[in-house]
């Protein structure tokens, strides 16, 4: 049914949906609203979970953990310094095989202390073995947290999965949302068995200490679910499509008037909406001009991408986010899609925006068509502020 | 005692490990129906080496800290599958892991009011890294970080009142044993089990490697604590004092002849001064000290 809602409304609803047992979160901006609407929820009786109440993220990532390992569906929600709190647990969820389900609300990191949006928090957290899957838009993010059960869960799987939505811009924002009915979301999202669990019918020890003897074959275990379910994001994606009258393709990447272009942006995330508006308008003009929006950021769907930009002779990647000291990611992985290989663009430059909240407006999306030129950029911030950068600004 | 079917022989403790005495005696006393949450430590490498398990209860390990949080979302789970009546949930780790790192999430879980024991298995230092000190660790105890050196005597600082901080949280019952006294120990997991709510046991375990001694000292070291005053045995419901071991006080000196982290202090009468004066704050406190026999009338 459709409805004008915030983001995080539209998010709470969607999970309440999916029936998890266990929710469990610690309170950070913006993800507030998310969580606020869940515990609404569980009070008036709509929703039937145990809702809580951590008294950090690290506790809020545990309560999961522990209730996923008990057989039961769970939730939570982070951004930012949460996220980094909980990283361990993260990763050790991931390890276990555990099919948790996370929102990130994008935020940046501090220091300093920012609320706003960017994508370091998720990206910075890219090596942990949780499926990473990015919204354009409050339907995706809606959509993907369905498709995120149900891929989480799937037998051939069994690892979390993070849906990643720009804060406050998506969290906050207002738009027009279908939210999936009840009946089709129990059709699409069956009720989660367990592959294993703990109970005393069937005892077993989990999460062992495992020596240089055996630790390596976990994660060569986690790398290969991974490469084979591009596979089946391609199933869950028609599955979906099917049973909600929404297209996501592969769930791999969008590709937005890539066939013939000349010059492409990659991007992720809500981003992908103002670059979308600024091709339309190029594209008026006659200038040959696309977008590669990335979905799945892990598994990173380095096939799909050759495939897509291969003939591509001008590429800008523009990353809300920066490994400091080194580049930027999701351009660098980008650029190891073509290295070796026969075809690719002929320049790939990097751009790096939109850091701590700054706004990226359709200026500097033109901005960034226009210095994607013959001279390959190989790392530039976009969007600086001179002013801020004089000798002597106080910090 | 047999082999119990939840606390397998074949784990590498060390020889006279008082944490594996009371571990196995914690299990046996909640039952089969138990799930345990378990801290990284001694306790957690020497029965879970992949691929072998001692336990024959469902166990799960998750990090250093967690084990509070772990067992919340098990509990959790167990109230949303209508299973928590019938199953016991324990959550359990060493002093380092309770009382430093892990304090914050037992406080979260004590508040939130889980069903849920919390026991702590305290020989008194980081023993599983190679005997670091911990909040817990003595007064004047030689450890790897607060060495016995010319110019110190040791751990300088008094040990954190974990029991009491627990008990300052209202729960319905906290409980300190000995693995020197298995039956009392015993006792004091039965009557936790059988309790709602947030429950916290605190065990006093020897570590022969870490607090050097012989290994087949155990038991009477871990009962020299108790009789000179040093670990006072006593339970608290709902904040307030409500048992005690009583004792016949012995010099403390006895207790720390027994051990090499303390032999230091064996020709520093001033700083055993200094320890029998924690002792004898423990005797005032809990009332610890037996009353003499009345003569039959």
């Amino acid at each position: 049914m459709k409805e004008f809602v915030e983001g995080s409304h539209a998010i709470a609803e969607v999970v309440k949906s999916c029936q998890p047992g266990v929710i469990s979160a610690y309170p950070i901006t913006p993800q507030t609203h998310i969580v606020e609407d869940l515990a609404q929820m569980v009070s008036s009786g709509e929703l039937k979970s145990q809702f809580v109440n951590v008294e950090s993220e690290h506790s809020a990532a545990s309560v999961v953990l522990g209730a996923s390992a008990t057989g039961v569906r769970v939730y939570t929600a982070t951004s930012s310094q949460g996220l980094f709190y909980m990283q361990e647990v993260v990763f050790n969820i991931a390890g276990m095989r555990l099919p948790v389900v996370m929102t990130c609300a994008n935020r940046a990191i501090s220091a300093p202390i920012n609320i706003w949006n960017d994508q370091q928090d998720s990206i910075s957290l890219r090596d942990s073995g949780w499926f990473q899957i990015y919204a354009e838009d409050n339907q995706e993010a809606v959509d993907f947290h369905l498709i995120a059960y149900r891929l989480a869960e799937d037998k051939r799987v069994m690892l979390p999965v993070m849906v990643c939505m720009d804060g406050f811009i998506l969290t906050h924002g207002m738009e027009t949302v279908d939210i999936p009915e009840q009946d089709k979301v129990n059709k699409f999202l069956p009720v989660y068995k367990p592959l294993y669990k703990l109970d005393p019918a069937d005892p077993i020890s989990l999460g062992l200490l495992a020596d240089p003897d055996y630790y390596m074959e976990t994660r060569f275990a986690i790398q290969e679910t991974m490469r084979e379910s591009i596979s089946y994001l391609s199933e869950i994606s028609k599955e979906f499509n099917n049973a909600f009258g929404r297209d996501y393709k592969d769930l791999l990447v969008e590709e937005y008037q890539v066939k013939d272009a000349e010059k492409v942006i990659v991007a992720m995330g809500s981003v992908c909406g103002t670059i979308k508006e600024v091709v339309d308008e190029q594209r008026a003009k006659g200038k040959k001009v696309g977008l590669l929006r990335i979905i799945s950021y892990r598994p990173f769907p380095y096939a799909r991408i050759y495939e897509a930009l291969k003939d591509v002779p001008k590429v800008a990647v523009l990353d809300k986010a920066v490994s400091l000291g080194a580049y930027a990611p999701v351009a660098v992985e980008i650029k190891s899609a073509f290295f070796g290989k026969k075809k690719g663009p002929k320049v790939i430059s990097s751009f790096v925006g939109g850091l701590g909240g700054r706004d990226i407006t359709m200026e500097t999306i033109h901005e960034v068509f226009r210095r994607l030129g013959a001279k390959e950029v190989n790392f530039d911030f976009v969007d600086l502020k001179p002013e801020l950068l004089k000798e002597g600004t106080p910090c | 005692m047999e082999n119990s079917p939840l606390f397998k022989p074949g784990h590498t403790a060390c020889a006279g490990c008082g944490q594996a005495v009371a571990a196995r005696l914690v299990i046996e006393a909640a039952g089969a129906n138990t799930i345990i949450a378990n801290s990284t430590g001694c306790l957690e490498v020497f029965t879970t080496k992949y691929p072998e398990t001692a336990w024959g209860v469902p166990w799960i390990h998750s990090l250093f800290e967690n084990s509070a949080a772990v067992a919340s979302g098990v509990e959790a789970a167990l109230i949303y599958l209508g299973k928590k009546d019938k199953i016991n949930v324990i959550a359990q780790g060493g002093d380092g892991s309770t009382g430093d790192i892990g304090l914050q999430a037992i406080s979260g879980m004590l508040e939130r009011g889980h069903d849920i024991l919390y026991v702590c298995y305290d020989n008194e230092a980081y023993m599983n890294t190679g005997v670091q000190r911990s909040g817990l660790t003595p007064f004047d105890t030689n450890t790897t970080t607060s060495p016995a050196s010319g110019l110190s005597s040791g751990n300088l600082r008094p040990k954190k009142p974990v029991p009491e901080i627990c008990a300052a949280h209202g729960i319905p019952y906290v409980a300190t044993a000995s693995a020197g006294f298995p039956q009392d120990l015993t006792r004091k997991v039965k009557k936790a089990i059988s309790t709602k709510g947030p429950k916290y046991i605190q065990v006093h375990v020897p570590c022969p490697l870490g607090w050097r001694h012989e290994s087949n000292q155990m038991l009477p070291v871990a009962k020299m604590a108790v009789e000179t005053g040093l670990y006072p045995l006593f339970e608290y419901e709902f904040g307030v004092l409500s048992g005690r071991k009583q004792i016949a006080p012995k010099p403390v000196e006895e207790y720390l002849r027994m051990q090499g982290r303390f032999k230091h202090l064996l020709n520093n009468p001033g700083e055993i001064r200094k320890i029998q004066d924690i002792a004898d704050s423990n005797i005032k406190k809990y009332n610890l000290k037996l009353e003499a026999q009345a003569p039959n009338a």
